[in-house]
């Protein structure tokens, strides 16, 4: 818990490092093992951006503890934002749906930071258009708490609690250079290129 | 982007792209048992049809239907301005009844520019081709098209791709509008018309001039044949049909000249026997059948960059609200 | 009648003097002038010209009074200074009988504002067919001495030949709309690469001046005076150049706006724009410069031509035709032609006045600015600058090309036979014929 109380913005401040993170990714990758008893019909389906650094992680991850390698795809859920309005257009990224489908298949869900819930919201109804799964699970790295909708994730990598001004950055090597997740004031990350609106409803995490 | 597509000179090599590769992303949709989006719940497109187009009104159709718009088929064919309502009624009907984007097609050049400019409405203006001016969504298909053939990928553009532009250059808004976007992207365009279908002043377009469709044909990478309209053939911009399809007119035999990656497009609907023979027409080179399908894709992706997120209608809505 | 005595005016740009009227006469010019007057105008800064002769101007009455009077069109004569303007004969019906012809002298007299001068069509509905009763309405009160189916061509060669050789008979000229109409057939703007660009049906200059070089032709061919109506390209400038070489009795107007705006404009499609014949190229617009400055080109003429909102209002391919041009024609003259050094106040007074008149032939217009010649006068200044603002405007139709455009020189005031028609700016009430 923040006991900060001046009002002078904080600056972010490291809750995992690459260790932690790739720590994390290996649990994740066992707990789905176990829980979908050998993950025989998992697809993993990972969220842009991070979602999908993640996802390919936990899919490397999964073949070493299976031996096999599980249908890995991705998902773009711009077109089925419920914030679309409030920005222009955006570019949409690439959605790959593994030549098997997900008719009947365990869909993972993998984002790397659980919020609003908006985004998962967004993703669920975009599965709806591509196929019936047998089931859909979520994981997370990190759950920041704050939801909006009544959604929770399967597997968590870290419970965060976090306030409302504090804003959740998650970098990832692939996109970002380092593996790291940081937490700071949402007015201090607001002056750099980071900008996050005041709502929880907004994007926690840079586009 | 702009918030209209009136020409295809207003869209940077950015904004192209930018276009191309979401319609690449959208192309994915036709392959889905439910092909749909929910992107445009809530917003009204009117397809305003003041020249009968069925391929064109029904690609917009499609497109728009697939983003979850309202669509509001608005045609005024036969009101032209002599009887019946003027543009400027019409468009303040439409203003009023909340259209958040009008695709228009019109038999007047600058049509959807006078649109576009006026005040009297606030959506996007799609122009879904004006008189002899443009037709900015056919060029971006036929972009596509190409693009897929002779240089796919996301993020590529058309950078030295050879392109042949045959026919009626005069009256093509199809033309015009190639013009423009296959330069930004890049690529070098070639018309091959009789001179008496050429636009004065076309030696300052960006592009090269022939008048022999032989000499072109082996350093073309993609060859578009223009239709040729019958009622051209009584204002003698060419003597006869039977001679403008022996200089002009595409047969196997000068199919056979063309490099044999090339493709053969056609913007429809095909005069066969005149500009191209069935049996070009029903080869495998002909991406025809292929343009109308990424139609429907590029017109989604137009339709998605210009009103999928903020639009000017909103800010207007917002600050009716604040006011009260 | 009211009497007037201006203070300082520069008589064509000269030094300050003052003049007083009287009588519907210039009764003293002179420095410090010992008269006394009913009025005295303090025109320091104010450039005297003689008032202002239109040989094409739009009046639409009868028949588009939508559009424009001849009340509010002689209103907008006046605020643009001139005093005679020549009322074209498109009317419905068109002025191609005495009847027509003296409706329209008639309502410019009761108006009071300025001389309306009707012109007489050339055939019969501007049909292009059959000549009109020419002689008649020459003969008829309105005493029509200029002839033209502007608007329309006179194209059949050998029509055209007899017009020019039966004006003869009482010093009349046939002022020619020079465009040939199969050329012409769906044109939209200047054929050239705006045009091609914009997929506009294309005017080509050579359907301009295929006509005009066949007219020149024809009037030397018959000894007649030819008048060719809005020149508007180089080529054209050149075969009128080489006609008045020759000797031969040919006169030509330019429009203010051929002097000033190009095809470049119509990019907005904006029909604003539109305009018969249409606006040309950048070389065009400094060959008609350079044309009405050597005189090879001897009038400017507004080609005043209203049209109400809803013709305007439109799209391009079906709105109308012209600019309304009367009530800036001056400070477009003064901006183009003045201020480039093209032509001093003298030369504007001879290209907007006395050679205008004269192709008119108008006795009492075009005169000199000296004693004892009739008071027709306008005084303007040069050193105001402003946006054109159409709110403003005395005639009925806000077609201009010109609105929020700032441009130079203003009216200050006109005299009509010693009646002020303007004064400081403002429209003065008339009290019908004078």
């Amino acid at each position: 818990m923040t006991t900060h109380q001046d009002s002078t913005p904080r600056p972010p401040h490291q809750v995992l490092d690459g260790t932690d993170i790739a720590r994390v990714v290996t649990r994740i990758a066992h707990e789905i093992v176990e829980r979908a008893k050998g993950a025989e019909d998992v697809v993993l389906l990972g969220i842009h951006t991070r979602g999908v650094h993640l996802a390919r992680r936990l899919h490397g991850r999964l073949a070493q503890i299976t031996g096999r390698e599980i249908p890995l795809g991705t998902l773009d859920i711009t077109m089925y934002r419920d914030d679309l309005r409030l920005k222009p257009a955006r570019a949409l990224e690439h959605t790959e749906i593994p030549p098997g489908g997900i008719d009947g298949k365990l869909v993972i869900l993998v984002d790397d930071v659980l919020f609003s819930g908006r985004t998962i919201r967004a993703a669920l109804d975009a599965l709806n258009d591509i196929g019936r799964p047998r089931a859909v699970q979520l994981a997370v790295l990190v759950d920041r708490g704050h939801r909006e909708l009544p959604i929770r994730a399967d597997y968590v990598g870290k419970n965060l609690p976090t306030s409302l001004r504090e804003a959740v950055q998650v970098r990832l090597s692939d996109s970002d250079g380092v593996d790291a997740v940081l937490v700071g004031d949402r007015d201090y990350t607001a002056r750099s290129s980071q900008a996050l609106a005041s709502q929880p409803s907004e994007p926690h995490l840079p586009e | 982007m702009k918030r209209h597509l009136v020409s295809a000179a207003d869209l940077t090599r950015d904004d192209a792209l930018l276009i191309l590769d979401t319609a690449e992303e959208l192309a994915q949709l036709s392959g889905r048992a439910v092909k749909k989006l929910p992107t445009l719940r809530g917003r009204t497109v009117v397809n305003l049809f003041f020249e009968d187009s069925t391929r064109t009104k029904t690609s917009f159709e499609v497109a728009e239907k697939r983003l979850s718009a309202d669509v509001i088929n608005f045609s005024a064919k036969g009101s032209s301005v002599s009887k019946g309502e003027s543009l400027k009624d019409t468009a303040l009907t439409l203003q009023a009844m909340g259209a958040d984007a009008v695709v228009i097609r019109h038999h007047a050049s600058g049509a959807p520019a006078r649109l576009a400019q006026s005040d009297w409405l606030h959506g996007s203006v799609i122009n879904a081709g004006d008189g002899t001016h443009e037709h900015p969504t056919q060029a971006l298909l036929d972009a596509f098209t190409m693009r897929r053939h002779l240089n796919p990928g996301l993020g590529q553009d058309l950078a030295g791709r050879r392109v042949t532009i045959v026919g009626d250059v005069l009256h093509s808004r199809v033309a015009r509008s190639n013009v423009h976007l296959l330069t930004t992207l890049g690529a070098q365009v070639t018309f091959v018309a009789p001179p008496t279908l050429l636009p004065i002043g076309i030696e300052n377009w960006p592009c090269e001039i022939s008048y022999s469709l032989d000499s072109v044909l082996p350093k073309t990478d993609a060859l578009m044949m223009l239709r040729v309209q019958r009622e051209r053939m009584n204002a003698a911009f060419f003597p006869t049909e039977r001679e403008y399809s022996r200089r002009y007119g595409l047969d196997g035999t000068r199919m056979a000249q063309l490099p044999g990656h090339a493709i053969v497009m056609h913007p429809g609907p095909m005069v066969r026997g005149m500009e191209i023979t069935a049996e070009v027409a029903d080869s495998p080179r002909c991406t025809v059948v292929e343009q109308v399908a990424n139609g429907v894709s590029v017109r989604m992706a137009v339709l998605y960059l210009l009103l999928g997120g903020a639009t000017l209608n909103d800010a207007r809505t917002d600050s009716v609200e604040t006011a009260q | 009648m009211t009497t007037y005595l201006i203070r300082n005016a520069q008589i064509l740009g000269g030094a300050p003097q003052d003049l007083h009227l009287a009588d519907g006469v210039i009764k003293a010019i002179g420095t410090d002038l010992a008269v006394e007057a009913d009025i005295e105008i303090d025109a320091r800064g104010l450039i005297a010209l003689p008032g202002l002769v239109d040989l094409h101007t739009h009046l639409r009455e009868p028949g588009r009074e939508d559009a424009e009077t001849v009340l509010t069109g002689t209103q907008a004569a006046a605020m643009g200074g001139f005093t005679a303007v020549h009322a074209m004969a498109n009317t419905t019906p068109v002025a191609d009988t005495a009847g027509v012809v003296e409706q329209v002298w008639r309502l410019g007299q009761e108006a009071g504002y300025c001389d309306v001068q009707p012109v007489g069509a050339v055939t019969i509905g501007l049909g292009g067919k059959k000549l009109a009763e020419l002689g008649a309405m020459h003969e008829s009160a309105a005493n029509v001495r200029v002839f033209s189916d502007d608007g329309k061509c006179v194209d059949d060669a050998v029509l055209m030949r007899r017009a020019l050789e039966y004006v003869k008979a009482f010093d009349g000229v046939v002022a020619q709309h020079a465009q040939e109409p199969r050329l012409t057939e769906g044109a939209q703007m200047n054929e050239g690469q705006v045009s091609g660009e914009l997929g506009l049906g294309g005017w080509p200059a050579v359907a301009e001046e295929s006509i005009i070089a066949r007219d020149v032709l024809l009037a030397a061919h018959v000894g007649s005076r030819l008048h060719v109506c809005h020149v508007s390209t180089a080529g054209s400038v050149e075969i009128i150049r080489w006609a008045k070489a020759k000797g031969w009795d040919v006169t030509a107007e330019v429009t203010p706006h051929h002097l000033l705006l190009t095809d470049e404009l119509v990019r907005s499609y904006d029909p604003v724009y539109k305009v018969n014949p249409p606006l040309r190229t950048a070389e065009d617009v400094q060959a008609l410069r350079k044309a009405l400055a050597d005189g090879t080109i001897d009038a400017v003429a507004t080609d005043h031509a209203p049209h109400p909102d809803e013709d305007k209002d439109c799209e391009w391919a079906v709105a109308a035709m012209g600019m309304v041009g009367l009530e800036t024609a001056l400070s477009v003259v003064q901006q183009t032609m003045v201020d480039t050094g093209l032509l001093n106040w003298e030369g504007v007074a001879d290209r907007m006045s006395h050679r205008p008149a004269r192709i008119g032939r108008l006795a009492g217009q075009g005169r000199p600015v000296s004693v004892g010649e009739p008071a027709n006068l306008v005084l303007f200044d040069p050193a105001y600058r402003g946006a054109v603002n159409p709110d403003s405007f005395a005639t009925r139709s806000r077609n201009t090309p010109y609105k929020g455009l700032d441009l130079p020189g203003r009216v200050h005031a006109t005299f009509l036979r010693g009646r002020a028609t303007v004064l400081a700016g403002e429209l003065a009430e008339q009290g019908g014929a004078a």
